[in-house]
């Protein structure tokens, strides 16, 4: 019997351990390259860098124009999610609670329309952008990602704002709130932990994002991390070093988003609202 | 102020949900509408919150005509079959959100809510969250958002049914007091017909959307407007027996019941005839106008018996005493009270005034 429950301890430990080095494993490679001395960039052995440098951190944080690059990536970021927001939730609310009479038909292009390959997009939008004279501009990469953080946004606010009880909205009503009373009195506060999530992998989506901002971009002056990273002057060849350590750096921010709000993003807020 | 329904009418589509020629709900009334599930009491309810808008018909309240108005114009307060508590305000919280929300000094707020949770019991509460009460005091706190407000109406859609029987039982008669307290009209909607008859002053039976007979408890219980009324109301349901007109009595089966005065210019009439277990008297010896009949199950209910009854293939149900302690299979003696019959056409259902 020990025995048996033995072996199924090891068998979960190992798949979770390959699991593990499945997802982390990259972020480790990065993270030990970006500490190798130059000279061992490109050996193997040795695995770990030996003595492990600062080197390539420092040349990335001391590199002109990289204050500018983080700026716009997070503003970039930080309006998509603000756009998202303000044009989901009244959307998600509608389709949720109301009676819209193309429901179907809405959430459905929506869908549609987030699964439509970015590559497509791309030459329209950069035409677009070029008549409306805001290429090189982070407002372009916010509305290009906005054609994909939208539907996403609206899609799973939707299905949360159904799982609130109609009669909290009904009661709402009753009590003397407005629609916009409805949202800001009873709406936000339940979905928060939802918003939360959707924001913070809207944020991601938009923070990662690469072909559309790469497009979009000419410049230091609207370009984004990843783009920046990609680009990363060398004189004869890819400095590896300093993009394994701008990459580490760039992952740096989500993380710390993550773990700060992981706690929050927690359901059964709703309980106790009816009977259940 | 009495409430009007004119021509109130409700469609989904082409399904008539509910259709209200005319109803007067008076002033201060605990008015219940009662009826199987899906005959439009609830959106009656809903109409009169103004949470539906009617297709057709107006609302008065007094003077004022509501129909336009939204549910808090209407100043109506709703108690819900769910309680319908907001999740992430405590008790204090819920009870202060109408207010709140009309914009009333904050020493006002608090006193009122200090005043509705004292007279249900809350004050202890106040600091909790919904999900920290019981079935119970959920209810009380939903009770008590709706006292708050002070409002003109109070709705109720099943307010009762999520709570055990015990506590249905305690909450009932609470309700009633309070509504006596208050002097405010009530308007209730139940399936629940014991709980109609037990709180109204005025019942509304419905179905299929229709009023089917709308007065107090006993009237709808002695003289139901037709069968449908008749059987739903009563715990064990009315006897409804085909029965036929003859010269100077009925004739069920092999059985006659003599009737004054006579009859005999209806003779030949078929008709629903309805009798309530309760009024049917049982004896262990024959006796005049009395049909033997065997026991086929005794179903005790504490200080009572429910009985099912065979007279030559005529079934019955009477309640009798449980310290008779009649067994299946046994020989009684039954006799329809004369005064207690009630009258149905057999086609329409319509009872007839003798």
């Amino acid at each position: 019997m020990d025995v048996k429950r033995t072996a199924h301890w090891l068998a979960g430990l190992l798949l979770v351990g390959l699991m593990l080095s499945f997802v982390l494993g990259p972020f480790v490679w990065q993270l030990i390259t970006a500490l190798k001395p130059e000279a061992q960039l490109a050996q193997l052995p040795p695995l770990l860098p030996s003595p492990p440098t600062g080197q390539h951190f420092a040349t990335v944080l001391n590199a002109p124009g990289l204050l500018r690059v983080a700026l716009n990536s997070i503003l970039v970021a930080a309006a998509t999610v603000a756009l998202a927001f303000f044009l989901g939730i009244p959307a998600a609310y509608a389709l949720a609670k109301l009676q819209v009479r193309a429901r179907n038909p809405i959430l459905g292009t929506l869908l549609c329309l987030s699964m439509f390959p970015a590559i497509a997009n791309v030459a329209p939008l950069y035409l677009l952008f070029i008549r409306l004279g805001i290429r090189d501009n982070p407002l372009a990469i916010v509305l290009a990602h906005s054609v994909f953080a939208l539907p996403f946004a609206i899609w799973m606010l939707t299905s949360f704002f159904q799982e609130i009880p109609d009669d909290l909205y009904r009661a709402a009503r009753i009590d003397g709130c407005s629609h916009v009373g409805i949202l800001r009195h009873v709406v936000l506060p339940l979905a928060a932990p939802s918003l939360l999530s959707v924001g913070l992998l809207v944020f991601i989506f938009s923070w990662n994002e690469f072909l559309y901002a790469f497009t979009l971009t000419a410049t230091e002056r609207s370009r984004t991390l990843p783009v920046a990273i990609a680009l990363f002057p060398g004189l004869h060849e890819l400095p590896w070093g300093e993009i394994a350590a701008a990459s580490v750096l760039a992952t740096l921010p989500v993380v710390a988003l993550v773990l700060l709000f992981e706690r929050r993003i927690v359901s059964g807020l709703t309980a106790g609202a009816v009977k259940g | 102020m009495d409430l009007r329904l004119d021509n109130l009418t409700k469609r989904f589509g082409d399904k008539l949900a509910v259709e209200i020629p005319s109803l007067t709900i008076r002033a201060g009334e605990f008015f219940t509408f009662v009826g199987p599930s899906g005959c439009g009491k609830s959106t009656t309810l809903n109409l009169i919150a103004g949470l539906e808008a009617p297709t057709a018909g107006s609302l008065h309240l007094g003077d004022r005509d509501l129909t336009a108005l939204t549910p808090h114009q209407r100043d109506v307060a709703f108690v819900f079959q769910s309680y319908a508590l907001y999740p992430h305000r405590n008790v204090f919280g819920n009870l202060a959100f109408p207010l709140e929300l009309a914009k009333r000094p904050r020493r006002e707020i608090k006193r009122r809510v200090e005043t509705a949770a004292s007279r249900l019991n809350l004050t202890p509460l106040l600091e909790k969250y919904p999900r920290q009460l019981s079935g119970g005091e959920r209810q009380r706190v939903a009770l008590g958002r709706a006292m708050v407000r002070q409002p003109q109406l109070f709705l109720f859609d099943e307010p009762l049914s999520n709570l055990d029987a015990p506590l249905r039982a305690q909450m009932r008669k609470e309700l009633k007091r309070l509504q006596k307290e208050l002097g405010t009209t009530f308007i209730y909607v139940t399936h629940d017909q014991e709980e109609a008859l037990s709180l109204s002053d005025r019942i509304a039976v419905m179905r299929g959307g229709r009023i089917q007979q709308c007065g107090a408890p006993r009237e709808i219980y002695d003289q139901p407007a037709n069968t449908f009324v008749a059987s739903f109301f009563g715990s064990p349901p009315i006897n409804l027996l085909d029965a036929t007109v003859e010269l100077d009595g009925l004739r069920l089966g092999d059985f006659r019941l003599p009737l004054s005065p006579p009859t005999g210019a209806l003779a030949g009439t078929k008709l629903a005839l309805g009798i309530r277990p309760e009024h049917i008297r049982l004896h262990a010896q024959p006796a005049e106008d009395a049909w033997p009949a065997q026991v086929t199950l005794a179903e005790l209910h504490g200080g009572q018996s429910y009985l099912e009854l065979d007279a030559g293939g005529l079934r019955l149900t009477a309640v009798a005493d449980a310290a008779a302690a009649h067994h299946p299979g046994q020989t009684v003696h039954v006799q329809l009270m004369p005064d207690r019959l009630l009258f149905f056409d057999q086609t329409t259902g319509v009872r007839f005034n003798k």
